[in-house]
Formats: structure tokens, C-alpha cells, sequence
């Protein structure tokens, strides 16, 4: 009744092949650019563009504020949903997934002309503005990983007792927030925002059409004008999307053994 | 959006003292929602169905079957649906061949980690790594040559097309079916396998008869996750190809950029033609989500 393993082995060894070749292949490209040897001039060129370094850390900042941004509007509503309005659970649940339904192409080519600058609030008007803009529209890009982890760390954890625990004990809101809630689903905040992470940093489409100078439009520039360097940008990006996941097992790992030791 | 704040108050004033003013909690997310995500599409779907002087028509939805938007819309579904169909069959095989098939036990943590990454490895750097696998120059396509004396260039292979795209693609779409249906497997109990092969069943007959009609739903629905994905994608595409292989996406993102179709509000209705197809997929996967979910428990 067991599948034969011979053909087991051989599915595997055919879906790593075609998993490491790219990889593989990028990282032999990455390496080619001095002629009839191997070296790191790539990088080297890469990593000293100080438009790498800008854009690199303008992405680093939108998605640090989409972060805390996320969280801070994610959190509080996905408790209060859990706490008080069971009901709205399936409507809040259906706007969060929405932003996976609708394309960004769409949902940024809605923001142009929402907010130009002859608009009730002409966001596109200023830099300011317009990093404002990008940033809410990472936050919605974000929104269904977001919702998800923090929605499933909360249904874990007895919400409503801990709430009354708190209350009974003189605790504000403010309090209870900070001190009870978030501790209890941090696990899942962390996740959260580790995977927030790895999808603004190199973000395109909306950073392009918004004109703003962030990674992705710039990986894209060099992609269109160089040979050598993309390979290595590529590298980079899917090490720092690597790093993103392992550090997501890496809580994920903590919180079982805290769980463990109780 | 506004029948549900009327909703809410309604709901305050008809019950109890407590809901009047609950539903204040959640107004944060609500405005939030409605400034950034449901307005800004409402404004498009509008868009799609008025003249420039804000009349209703629905002559920007008949101009939208034009041959060469057409053919936009018809060579992105057939990517989306062959990448879709594709990353489900071999997800799957590489799914059942770790959960079912007798590999050690530990290939499976891995593998599973390895897809949260892969599955997130989009947009721009993913054409990078296959314009240096299997690009002119790339490492694939030079060793095929050296090697075996196997030109695929030659051969009429190019990474810039139907085929080329749809590789590319499934580098997301296979660990994201992984990803999805690993746990499906998992739910398949020992005890349906035990109780058809004690009535005699041959293994092809329980995957026939038990397996496969019980994970149907979530194959299916899967199936439409994965073609909206791909559906949407515009990064991997455009730094592929730049703007030389007419998909949808990549129509509309030149649209925005630079009015090409000389009419914005053909661009309203590119991008209401969007939502349409990526709304009846993922309304097929929400679907068939809620059947599955009645057998894994």
C-alpha cells in the first residue's frame, strides 16, 4: 500500500535537482565576473554602489515602520475580535485575506488615483506623503501573514480569562496590552514580522510605480543595464529571505520548549 | 463598507448595553481598511465602468476584447494554469514521496523549511537566478552545450516565453502546494488505509477510491491559490522579459507607468479584468477550503 521508494527517491532527487540548479547556477554566476577565474568582485562592486546602500536601507526602514505599524494595528483588533466581537470574526477575517484575492498591481493603481494631488488627501503630493503611502500598502500586502500568525497565537492562549486575571488585578488597557497580550503572542508577532520582512525588502511593484527608491526598483535597474551583479544581488536576497525564515524557526523553536518546561 | 458601520450601530442600539460601543474597537482596522485596500479598489471597479466625463458606460469593458488584450489575458492564463497545474502535480508527488513513501523521517523538517523560503523567493531576484541558470550564458544551458552538445537556444528554448515563464514560476508554485498539502497527507488516518486494505483493496483502489476523494478539495483549491498567484505576479515577469511578452500584469504596469493604451479608463477595466479572474479563483479555493476542512481534524 506504500508507495514504491524507489520512486519516492527519485521525485526527490528530480525536485532537488531543479531547487539547487538555480541556485547553484546564480552562485557559479555570481562568481564569473573577473575573465577565467573565480572571485568576489561582484559583491565587491555591489556592496560598494552607494545606491545599494541607500535603497538597501531605505527598504530596511519602510519595513522596520511596516512592522510596528502592522502590529499595532493587527494586534489590538485581532484581541478585541477574540474578546468581544465574535461575530465580526468571518468579516475581519475575509478583508484580511482580500489583499491576496486583489492584485497590488491593482490595489497601488488605486492609490495613484485616490491620492493624487487634486484629491481629498493628496498623499502622492509629497515625498513624505508618498513613503506614507508605500508604507500602508506594505502593511495591506502583509495583512493576510500578519492576521493569520497573530489570530492563531491568540486562539491558543485563553484570552478571555487572562483579560479578567488583568482587570481583576487593576490593570488598564495599556497595560493589558503590553504586558499580557503581547508577551503571550510574541512567538507570533515574530513570524509575522520576520515573513513582513522578507516580502517588503525586495518589493517591486508597488515601490516602481509609486517611484520610490527602494531595493526592488533598484535591483530591477541593475538587472536591466549589468551582467554579473544581478547574480549577486540574488544571492544576497535569498540569503537575507533565508535568514527571515530561520529566524522564524528559530522562535517558533523557543516557544515550544518554554511551552515544554511548564 | 458602509453597510457595515450600520450595521454595527444597528446592532448597538437593537441589544445590549455592552455592544453599543464594542464595535469602536476595531475602528482603527476598519479605517484602515477602507482608506487603503477597499476604497482605492472601489475606485478602480468605478473607473472600469465610467467615460471620462463620469458617466456610466460599458464601453470600456467591450474595448477590453480587443485581439491584443486578449491575447494578453489569454497567454496569462494559460501561464498561470500551466504553472498552477504543474506546481500542484509535482508538489504533490514530492509531498506524498516524504509523508507516504518511506524516506527517512528526517528530510521532512527541511524540506518544509526550505519551502517557507522558496515559496517567498519571488519577484526580481528569482529572474535573475534563471536568467543565470538558463539563460544564454547561464550555467545550465552552457554545461547542456559542453557536456552533451545540446544547444536549447537552438532548439527553439527561450527563458523570455510561454515555456521560460512558467519554469520560472514554479519555483514559488511547487513549495507553496509543499507547503499546503503536507498537512493534508499528514490528516490521512492509518485506520482508512488499514480498514480498504483488510477489505481487500489493492493500493491503487484506496488512492482511487479513499485517498484522492477525500484530498480533492484541497488539490482543487490549491489548484486556484496557486493560479492567482501567478495571475498577479508582475516583478519576476518584468525582469525577465521587460515589457517584450504581453501579459496582463505587465500591460497594466505599462498602462500606469505611461497611458500606452491611450485611454486610462481601458486601464480601469485591465485591472477590473484582473480582479475578476483572480475573485473566481480564490472564491473556488475559499470554497473547496471549507469542504476539506470538514475530514482534517
Amino acid at each position: 500500500m506504500k508507495i514504491n521508494r524507489f520512486w519516492s527517491w527519485l521525485a526527490l532527487f528530480f525536485g532537488i535537482l531543479y531547487f539547487a540548479l538555480p541556485l547553484i547556477g546564480t552562485l557559479e554566476f555570481s562568481l564569473r565576473m573577473r575573465r577565467g577565474e573565480y572571485s568576489l568582485d561582484a559583491y565587491r562592486v555591489v556592496l560598494g554602489d552607494p545606491r545599494f546602500q541607500a535603497t538597501f536601507s531605505y527598504s530596511v526602514a519602510m519595513a522596520v515602520a511596516t512592522i510596528i505599524v502592522g502590529v499595532l494595528l493587527v494586534v489590538p483588533t485581532a484581541y478585541w475580535v477574540q474578546l468581544k466581537l465574535r461575530r465580526w470574526r468571518p468579516i475581519i477575517e475575509f478583508i484580511t485575506l482580500l489583499p491576496l484575492v486583489i492584485p497590488p498591481i491593482v490595489i497601488v493603481f488605486g492609490y495613484i488615483r485616490l491620492y493624487n494631488t487634486s484629491s481629498f488627501l493628496p498623499l502622492t503630493g509629497s515625498a513624505w506623503g508618498t513613503n506614507l503611502l508605500l508604507m500602508f500598502g506594505y502593511v495591506v500586502l502583509a495583512l493576510p501573514y500578519m492576521y493569520r500568525a497573530v489570530d492563531t497565537g491568540l486562539r491558543a492562549i485563553d484570552v478571555r480569562t487572562l483579560t479578567e486575571a488583568a482587570e481583576s488585578l487593576g490593570a488598564g488597557w495599556l497595560t493589558i496590552m503590553t504586558r499580557v497580550i503581547l508577551p503571550n503572542v510574541l512567538v507570533a508577532v515574530l513570524s509575522g514580522a520576520f515573513l513582513t520582512f522578507a516580502i517588503v525588502i525586495g518589493e517591486f511593484v508597488l515601490a516602481a510605480l509609486l517611484n520610490r527608491p527602494a531595493f526592488g526598483p533598484y535591483l530591477q535597474l541593475v538587472g536591466a543595464n549589468r551582467a554579473y551583479e544581478p547574480a549577486a544581488l540574488a544571492v544576497i536576497a535569498f540569503s537575507i529571505t533565508w535568514v527571515c525564515m530561520g529566524l522564524i524557526q528559530l522562535v517558533t523553536r523557543f516557544q515550544k520548549h518554554t511551552f515544554a518546561k511548564r | 463598507m458602509a453597510d457595515t458601520t450600520t450595521a454595527a450601530t444597528a446592532l448597538g442600539a437593537s441589544g445590549r448595553q455592552r455592544m453599543t460601543f464594542a464595535w469602536l474597537g476595531i475602528l482603527p482596522f476598519m479605517l484602515f481598511a477602507l482608506l487603503f485596500l477597499l476604497l482605492p479598489t472601489l475606485n478602480i471597479v468605478i473607473g472600469a465602468f465610467q467615460t471620462r466625463t463620469g458617466e456610466f458606460t460599458l464601453q470600456n469593458i467591450f474595448n477590453l476584447f480587443q485581439p491584443s488584450i486578449l491575447s494578453a489575458y489569454w497567454i496569462s492564463i494559460r501561464i498561470s494554469l500551466a504553472s498552477a497545474f504543474l506546481g500542484c502535480l509535482i508538489g504533490f508527488l514530492i509531498a506524498a514521496s516524504v509523508v507516504l513513501g518511506g524516506l527517512p523521517a528526517w528530510i521532512r523538517a527541511p524540506l518544509l523549511t526550505f519551502s517557507g523560503v522558496a515559496s517567498n523567493f519571488a519577484g526580481v531576484p528569482l529572474a535573475f537566478a534563471f536568467l543565470a541558470t538558463l539563460g544564454r550564458l547561464g550555467l545550465v544551458t552552457v554545461l547542456l552545450r559542453e557536456w552533451f552538445g545540446v544547444n536549447i537556444y537552438a532548439m527553439g528554448f527561450n527563458l523570455l516565453s510561454f515555456w521560460g515563464l512558467t519554469i520560472t514560476y514554479l519555483f514559488f508554485q511547487i513549495p507553496l502546494m509543499i507547503l499546503i498539502v503536507t498537512p493534508a497527507l499528514d490528516g490521512l488516518k492509518r485506520e482508512w488505509r488499514e480498514a480498504a486494505s483488510i477489505l481487500g483493496a489493492s493500493s491503487f483502489q484506496y488512492w482511487r477510491m479513499v485517498a484522492l476523494p477525500i484530498l480533492w478539495p484541497t488539490l482543487l483549491g490549491t489548484l486556484a491559490l496557486l493560479f492567482a498567484n501567478s495571475f498577479g505576479a508582475v516583478a519576476t515577469a518584468y525582469a525577465l522579459t521587460g515589457s517584450s511578452l504581453s501579459i496582463v500584469p505587465i500591460l497594466l504596469f505599462a498602462q500606469i507607468r505611461g497611458d500606452v493604451l491611450q485611454d486610462p479608463h481601458l486601464g480601469y477595466a485591465l485591472a477590473f479584468g484582473m480582479i475578476v479572474v483572480t475573485g473566481i479563483a480564490n472564491g473556488l479555493y475559499i470554497w473547496m477550503r471549507t469542504r476539506s476542512e470538514r475530514w482534517i481534524k
